[in-house]
């Protein structure tokens, strides 16, 4: 590679290798989650109006033939199909007050459409409400994740073979072995219930937030340590570590400067994955502590047939999950040179 | 240990003496790994027994009086809302989890396999098939499962009750949650599999089966994906643990196992609906959740066993 080394630790040289070597990269992978997310929603919403069953069947009320019809009609339900996902992208003209006028709203004014279950909200309300919520609840587990597991992980193979090892390996599986919904109504039950020194349910302060994010945030410590004890043995046997040793390099500058960037390049692979897990994982947690996010409404209006609703949320945590994909490839990249963009 | 085999002096030097086919020097290596051996030993004893239990059980799966009894000498695990023996219940939960288990692996195995295999075989396709292995990776296949099980489970039902009868409401259930799980968890499978398949494909036993005129269907056959089975039974043994963890988690949620039938899962769920702060009953969250981690955990201790064994990775290292 022609291009020269950069220097990687300073934000103008991590600026211009990215700018070289994957800038043309990342923007055609950037312009291909377009039909990806169309593709996306296309399946979705094919996927929400075969189901058998409508959004009104559970009325309070049974309602009367007219006022279904009425009510199908307000959401444009006895359109046929593709004129109702064209109106759901957007994209399209219809007869309103005797003139020709393009839809409003849509996908690509980064409008939802009205949830069919909750008709005062719209789908973006009930998102807006939800989503700061569910995302600090993920970011702090996430948080709780990294910082519990790396340093565990980094520890067990430093001491490597030793009982240190052992009895930090098997932590980590242990913590591998309970999902948060073995683990949630343990915790409710000693630390809410037994002994009360956390409130069991609810959002708001910050005594609020530590069950769940624990709760959440066991099992995906103990992956994070287990990928952190495989990069960073590997990496530690490797040539480079033994050529800074044999050059008297010190033990605690060779961890923390020249294996730790080998050796952690597993956990920021899972982290794309791990972010999520984390987002599905949420389901349980805020079903379990009545946290009001949006992990409770993917269920719930799936079974509920509340159309709009589900395509949002499809399409929500697609484009997340796609963006922090990215986000990782080029956090990679900047840790590891010798990924080549292609 | 592993590595307390390949320490050179007496031990490596043991394995030259003796000669051994490879097999037999993977199944010492196996039979040094001391949690390993644990895990398969209480394994095989957690099947059996959950197998066996409806059998040399007297109690059933009868509801009784006694709600809610704690653990005694009648009722190892005590019993759960309606009265039933939770230890039955939970050996029909470990029964049940195991089978979606198994169904669900291979489903992921059979797909991975194919996927992996023609993608490192036929250059032609890698490209388009490997790209779209990275675009579902990026993807929260697991919410999708959630949408298919709920739009889907009824159009099957209907489909199944018109074409065999009677109510098909379990076995579409089953059906889509076998397809859903596996459906999940082929990536990783499909991915190692093209590797293995790739590194396979440019060694000289195969330049010599080509030579010798043998077509592409019978080289996958007779000389890749015999060589390939090792590293394939220890992901196996690796997506198991996370098929059962999916299962209890949709059977979590109510959209795996239904009531009466029971899965680690829905017991747990089944639990943790009793909580309140006047009155724990702990033993009905605290036993399906230990049953679930324990067999979770010896799955995982299988499975690094088999790794170290089978990897040829693992075996680099040292």
């Amino acid at each position: 590679m022609p291009f020269p080394c950069p220097d990687l630790y300073s934000i103008a040289g991590a600026w211009a290798w990215f700018r070289a070597v994957s800038l043309a990269y990342f923007l055609r992978r950037v312009v291909m989650l377009v039909p990806l997310v169309l593709t996306i929603s296309f399946l979705a919403f094919c996927l929400v109006r075969v189901a058998p069953g409508g959004p009104f069947d559970k009325e309070r009320a049974p309602a009367s033939p007219d006022i279904e019809r009425n009510l199908k009609a307000k959401y444009h339900l006895d359109e046929p199909l593709w004129q109702q996902y064209l109106r759901f992208v957007g994209i399209g003209f219809e007869k309103r007050d005797g003139e020709w006028r393009a839809f409003e709203g849509g996908l690509v004014r980064g409008d939802f459409g009205p949830s069919l279950k909750y008709r005062n909200h719209s789908v973006n309300d009930i998102i807006a409400q939800g989503l700061p919520v569910s995302l600090s609840l993920g970011m702090l587990s996430f948080c709780f994740a990294l910082g519990i597991g790396i340093p565990l992980g980094v520890w067990t193979a430093i001491r490597r073979g030793r009982w240190q090892d052992h009895v930090g390996s098997f932590v980590s599986i242990l913590a591998v072995c309970i999902p948060a919904f073995v683990l949630g109504p343990v915790l409710i039950v000693l630390l809410g219930i037994r002994w009360p020194l956390f409130p069991v349910g609810l959002w708001g302060g910050p005594w609020h937030v530590i069950l769940p994010a624990i709760t959440l945030g066991t099992y995906f410590a103990g992956k994070v340590s287990r990928l952190a004890r495989e990069g960073m043995s590997q990496a530690l046997q490797s040539d480079f570590i033994t050529t800074a040793r044999a050059k008297g390099v010190s033990e605690r500058s060779i961890i923390l400067r020249h294996a730790l960037r080998e050796g952690l390049l597993p956990v920021v692979t899972y982290s794309g994955p791990l972010l999520a897990d984390l987002l599905v994982g949420s389901f349980v947690v805020e079903n379990l502590f009545q946290i009001p996010g949006i992990g409770v409404f993917l269920v719930s209006s799936s079974i509920n047939r509340d159309y709009t609703m589900v395509v949002g949320l499809v399409i929500l945590y697609s484009v997340m999950l796609l963006t922090l994909n990215l986000m990782v490839d080029v956090v990679y990249g900047l840790l590891d040179k010798r990924v080549k963009y292609a | 240990m592993p590595e307390a085999v390949h320490q050179p002096g007496q031990a490596f030097g043991q394995v030259i003496e003796l000669g051994e086919s490879p097999n037999r020097s993977a199944w010492l290596r196996f039979r040094s790994n001391r949690p390993a051996v644990v895990a398969t030993v209480f394994l095989l004893g957690l099947i059996v027994l959950a197998l066996a239990w409806p059998l040399i059980s007297s109690q059933g799966d009868v509801h009784s009086e006694a709600q809610f009894a704690a653990p005694s000498g009648g009722h190892w695990f005590g019993t759960d809302v309606h009265g039933r023996d939770l230890f039955g219940r939970v050996m029909a939960g470990t029964r049940i989890s195991l089978m979606v288990g198994f169904v669900g692996a291979l489903v992921s195995l059979v797909i991975g396999v194919l996927w992996g295999a023609t993608a490192g075989f036929l250059g032609r396709w890698d490209n388009l098939l490997m790209r779209t292995v990275d675009v579902l990776y990026s993807l929260p296949s697991i919410i999708f499962v959630i949408v298919i099980i709920t739009t889907l489970e009824e159009i099957l039902q209907r489909w199944l009750q018109s074409t065999l009868g009677g109510d098909g409401g379990e076995t579409a259930r089953m059906l889509l949650l076998f397809a859903g799980l596996g459906a999940v968890s082929w990536l990783t499978m499909a991915r190692i599999v093209r590797g293995q398949v790739l590194a396979l494909r440019e060694r000289q036993f195969v330049e010599a089966a080509r030579s010798l005129g043998l077509g592409t269907g019978t080289i996958l056959r007779r000389h890749i994906l015999p060589n390939v089975f090792g590293v394939v039974i220890v992901y196996l043994t690796l997506t198991l643990p996370a098929v059962i963890l999916y299962e209890s988690f949709l059977s979590y949620l109510g959209l795996g196992i239904h009531p009466p039938r029971a899965s680690l899962g829905s017991l747990i769920a089944e639990g943790a609906a009793q909580i309140n702060p006047i009155r724990v009953y702990w033993w009905i969250i605290v036993y399906p959740a230990g049953c679930l981690a324990a067999l979770l955990m010896a799955l995982n201790f299988l499975g690094d066993g088999l790794r170290d064994v089978f990897d040829p990775k693992a075996d680099n290292e040292h």
